[in-house]
């Protein structure tokens, strides 16, 4: 499969007026590929993910469109993007821990899922419970309520029902937050398991973590207040970033090894602007220890090197 | 910082009060009421019980709202009762709230034995049924006033609004915020009054709302059934007098109309100025 | 689970063991003297009245001490005898309930079942569209603040009088004698409908904003959005939605059948319909003190019971308070 997205703008409405909560995204994703989209808090990944599968109110598409296999997907229409849904794309939410109906057994919400998309839920139940053996839960799962399940199980629940119609594209946002260090170690072994099976084909991991990306993404794409700021290969991003605010969150993080009463860990002073009015040009600029006069205006996406964009004046046109 | 904080969410609140519907609206409603409760007796110069017109004359330019089968003027005894109801309502209702506020506080702070016996005291209040204390009250106080009404109600409608505030209590109790305050070693009246209270502001002035409402409602039915106040008049009294004079066969309707018709709109105003509330306090529930 | 339960058992006998005891003292706080206020309706010569004052001290137990007054009321209790009434003397305050209670079940039993379904069915619907929902929200809540007697009254008025659809007072027509045959059914139809009407109305506003308010929260859930991530139909997604909203309701529900015993006080006494709240006023008027007392038990006993069975039920319906019993 492949994704390409192009211009993609969505903003939320509140009574306040619009929050632009994404600019004008463009990247691609090809076939087999684990792309990691890394960024702060309210920098737009959640946005850009519920896009591709459920762009509800209050989230409003303003431009820019997403190409799935070369046909355009109808993101603005919540009837038409039913038939992609859980099919060809899907989604293992933030909340994962509350996805669950607390009121019905877990078996029985999953076979009344696949009957209402007209699956055969017969026929579907001896492939989920292969797949539960794949995340290692046991088959009783099914007669349980959510509220008898640990977190971790929770979540790897959720990964096998969202992932159970086996998914081009799987958008997995923030799997690992809620759990402690070995879980999340054994889940994002479990995610690439899958793409290796290719239970799902390509996967876009959504998170704040930049050492779990090392660990599975084969590239990375930076996002920065709504705003795409660098997207490369895992090795590029991490050894040899190039847009300023990618350099300074990767020497922000901090490494084994290194004692930090010898070298202080730095973070970066200053906080994103709020996006119901955001500054013109590069949002990064009243933070960037580079800027200056041209990034008043939005630099654009480009590609310095084959596979590797940066939206940065600076590094496309350090003379202008 | 945390003045500021705090000035910054009031004028959102103001700015989301103003533009909800819902609130205005029921607001206004009860606002009418309000002002013809204050300047209504004003507006007249008989007493309410006077003998004042011809005996179950129809609303016309001289009594506004006709007269009863006795020739009271029935404007009157609209417009006093109305004032009646106001201060049960608020009085009942400020009396609950606070018993309630008390009680659904420290019983959700301090959890434990304190939570366990204060649950045993809510649910015999709950249980009992009020007719038996007010019957007993009634034989004792053969002359009884609104305050003592109001008072009566207030004693005995606070569990709800008990039961309501300890479980938002419990819920904030075991927020972050408390806990840091808690570990900074303030005292639990402090922690009370400086951390959760705020932010339960909203839920108490919603819960007074409704103690409101509820108190004019049970204030109607007391009144109907004869264990209301024995001097003055309201709104329930008119239509108790109303049915045992034979209004109904003798289709004096604006005798009983309009009585039962502001209570309907004062307590449904309140009501749905309380939703508007919620949605101005609780920001998912507003439109977009 | 058991200790839960026997936690429970526990407070709700504590608290049935101090609200009788308060039922129990009711007649004795009372000023004056209930026989004498029976005596005094029966115009007696003097030397009468004091031989049947001493002999009615002595039958209703007045003349031992207190606390023997108070163990023979718990026997009696267990007994089912309720003491006998000075209003209907000498029908004892038990068969006097009992006789009265049918006619509040016949009220209030379909008046309740009815709105509760018909309510939450309509606010469950009336929360699809912001439109619908607007119309409906003010409407459900002027019902529910509308007065029951002022209702009773403007129907009666409308449907009564000016119409002369129905009657308005008795639970059937007073020219007949409770006997089984159609007419006898028709009148007792006839009599029923406005005080029922009354009471389901108001009952269907509290129902339908109830409701409203929890299918929109249940809407906002997570597990709401999840389905509607992965593609569920909405039909499903109201559903999930529709079955997590009542179970408050049900609460909501049984807590009211459980007042059924107190009877609907206000709109019996608008329209003399004979059940249990028409009964207290009856008591209260004529200071009948030993059958007050016997109806607020049985609205105690009512209530406690009601509201165990909910802990009961709802812990059965809902998997999430097992866990919770646990202890926090």
């Amino acid at each position: 499969m492949s994704l390409r997205v192009e211009d993609l703008t969505v903003y939320y409405q509140t009574l306040r007026g619009d929050v632009r909560a994404l600019e004008c995204a463009t990247f691609s994703l090809a076939d087999g590929e684990i792309m990691g989209l890394a960024g702060e808090s309210g920098c737009g990944k959640t946005t850009l993910a519920n896009s591709l599968i459920l762009l509800v109110p209050p989230m409003r598409h303003v431009a820019g469109r997403v190409l799935l296999d070369g046909r355009e997907l109808p993101i603005c229409d919540v009837e038409a993007m039913n038939r992609y849904r859980f099919k060809e794309i899907s989604v293992i939410p933030q909340y994962a821990m509350n996805a669950m109906n607390p009121t019905r057994k877990i078996g029985r919400m999953a076979m009344e899922l696949l009957r209402s998309r007209r699956i055969d839920a017969k026929r579907a139940l001896p492939e989920l419970e292969r797949r539960l053996d794949l995340v290692e839960l046991s088959h009783n799962v099914l007669k349980m309520y959510p509220i008898e399940l640990s977190g971790g199980m929770k979540q790897r629940m959720v990964m096998v029902l969202s992932t159970l119609m086996d998914p081009s594209l799987l958008l997995a946002d923030e799997i690992t937050s809620a759990l402690d260090v070995s879980t999340q170690k054994a889940v994002v072994k479990m995610l690439v398991g899958f793409r290796d099976r290719e239970i799902v084909r390509s996967v876009i991991v959504i998170t704040h973590d930049m050492s779990i990306l090392y660990q599975i993404a084969d590239s990375i794409l930076i996002m920065y207040a709504g705003q795409l700021a660098e997207k490369g290969p895992t090795e590029t991003i991490i050894h040899s970033p190039r847009h300023p605010y990618t350099k300074l969150l990767i020497t922000s993080l901090p490494k084994v090894g290194v004692k930090h009463d010898e070298t202080r860990l730095k973070g970066i002073p200053g906080k994103p602007p709020l996006l119901l009015d955001p500054p013109e040009g590069c949002r990064f600029r009243e933070r960037c220890p580079v800027a200056f006069e041209a990034c008043r205006e939005v630099p654009p996406f480009l590609e310095i090197e084959p596979g590797h964009f940066v939206a940065c004046w600076k590094e496309t046109e350090p003379n202008a | 910082m945390a003045k500021d904080a705090d000035r910054k969410k009031r004028n959102e609140f103001l700015y989301f009060a103003l533009r909800n519907n819902k609130l205005k609206i029921g607001a206004l409603v009860v606002l009418l009421f309000v002002v013809l409760a204050s300047v209504g007796p004003l507006l007249t110069e008989y007493s309410p019980r006077a003998y004042v017109g011809p005996l179950a004359a129809p609303p016309s330019s001289e009594f506004w709202f006709g007269t009863t089968t006795f020739g009271q003027d029935v404007f009157t005894q609209f417009v006093v009762g109305l004032r009646a109801t106001f201060v049960v309502g608020a009085v009942g209702g400020g009396l609950a709230t606070l018993i309630g506020m008390l009680v659904g506080f420290i019983a959700g702070y301090r959890g434990g034995m304190v939570d366990e016996g204060l649950n045993v005291l809510t649910n015999i209040v709950l249980v009992i049924p009020t007719f038996a204390l007010l019957l007993i009250i009634a034989a004792y106080l053969k002359v009884r006033g609104i305050v003592t009404e109001s008072v009566f109600i207030g004693f005995t409608a606070w569990p709800w609004a008990a039961r309501a505030i300890r479980s938002q209590t419990l819920s904030l109790r075991s927020r972050e915020f408390v806990d840091l305050a808690r570990m900074s070693g303030m005292r639990p009246l402090r922690i009370i009054f400086t951390e959760i209270a705020p932010n339960m502001m909203s839920y108490l002035v919603m819960a007074f709302i409704l103690q409101f409402g509820g108190a004019i409602l049970i204030a109607a039915t007391l009144d109907f059934i004869g264990l209301g106040p024995t001097t003055g008049m309201s709104l329930g009294l008119m239509m108790q007098y109303a049915v045992l004079w034979g209004a109904l066969p003798l289709g004096i309707w604006w005798w009983f109309v309009p009585p039962g018709a502001a209570i309907a709109a004062i307590v449904g105003a309140l009501y749905i100025m309380n939703v508007g509330l919620d949605e101005v306090f609780n920001p998912k529930l507003r439109e977009t | 689970m058991r200790r839960y339960f026997g936690r429970k058992l526990l407070i709700y006998l504590v608290t049935f063991f101090l609200a009788v005891t308060i039922d129990w003292l009711i007649p004795r706080l009372m000023p004056g003297d209930p026989i004498q206020n029976m005596l005094s309706r029966a115009a007696l010569n003097a030397n009468a009245a004091e031989v049947l004052y001493t002999y009615y001290t002595h039958a209703f137990q007045l003349d031992l001490p207190v606390w023997q007054q108070y163990l023979n009321f718990w026997n009696a209790l267990f007994h089912g005898d309720l003491g006998i009434s000075t209003y209907l003397f000498p029908t004892p305050v038990i068969r006097v309930i009992m006789d009265a209670v049918p006619y509040d079940l016949f009220l209030l039993l379909p008046a309740i079942l009815l709105s509760w379904f018909a309510g939450n069915k309509f606010g469950a619907f009336a929360a699809r569209t912001r439109r619908l929902d607007n119309t409906v929200l003010p409407i459900g809540y002027i019902l529910t603040a509308t007065p029951y007697m002022w209702l009773g009254i403007l129907l009666a008025w409308v449907f009564g009088i000016v119409l002369r659809w129905f009657p308005i007072a008795g639970a059937y027509s007073y020219t007949m004698g409770p006997h089984l045959s159609w007419t006898f059914v028709g009148s007792v139809l006839q009599h029923w409908l406005l005080p029922f009407a009354s009471l389901f109305l108001i009952f269907f506003g509290g129902w339908a904003i109830g409701m409203r308010n929890m299918i929109i929260y249940e809407l906002e859930a997570d597990y709401s959005h999840y389905l509607e991530a992965l593609g569920a139909p909405r039909k499903l997604v109201r559903k999930y939605a529709f079955r997590n909203a009542i179970l408050p309701q049900l609460t909501g529900l049984a807590l009211q059948l459980g007042v059924i015993v107190a009877g609907a006080l206000v709109t019996e006494v608008v329209f003399s319909y004979p059940g249990i709240g028409y009964l207290i006023l009856a008591a209260i008027q004529n200071q009948d003190y030993f059958l007050v007392q016997g109806c607020f038990l049985f609205i105690i006993i009512g209530v406690l019971v009601a509201n165990f069975l909910i802990d009961i039920a709802y812990v059965i319906v809902d998997p999430r308070t097992r866990r919770g019993m646990v202890g926090e």
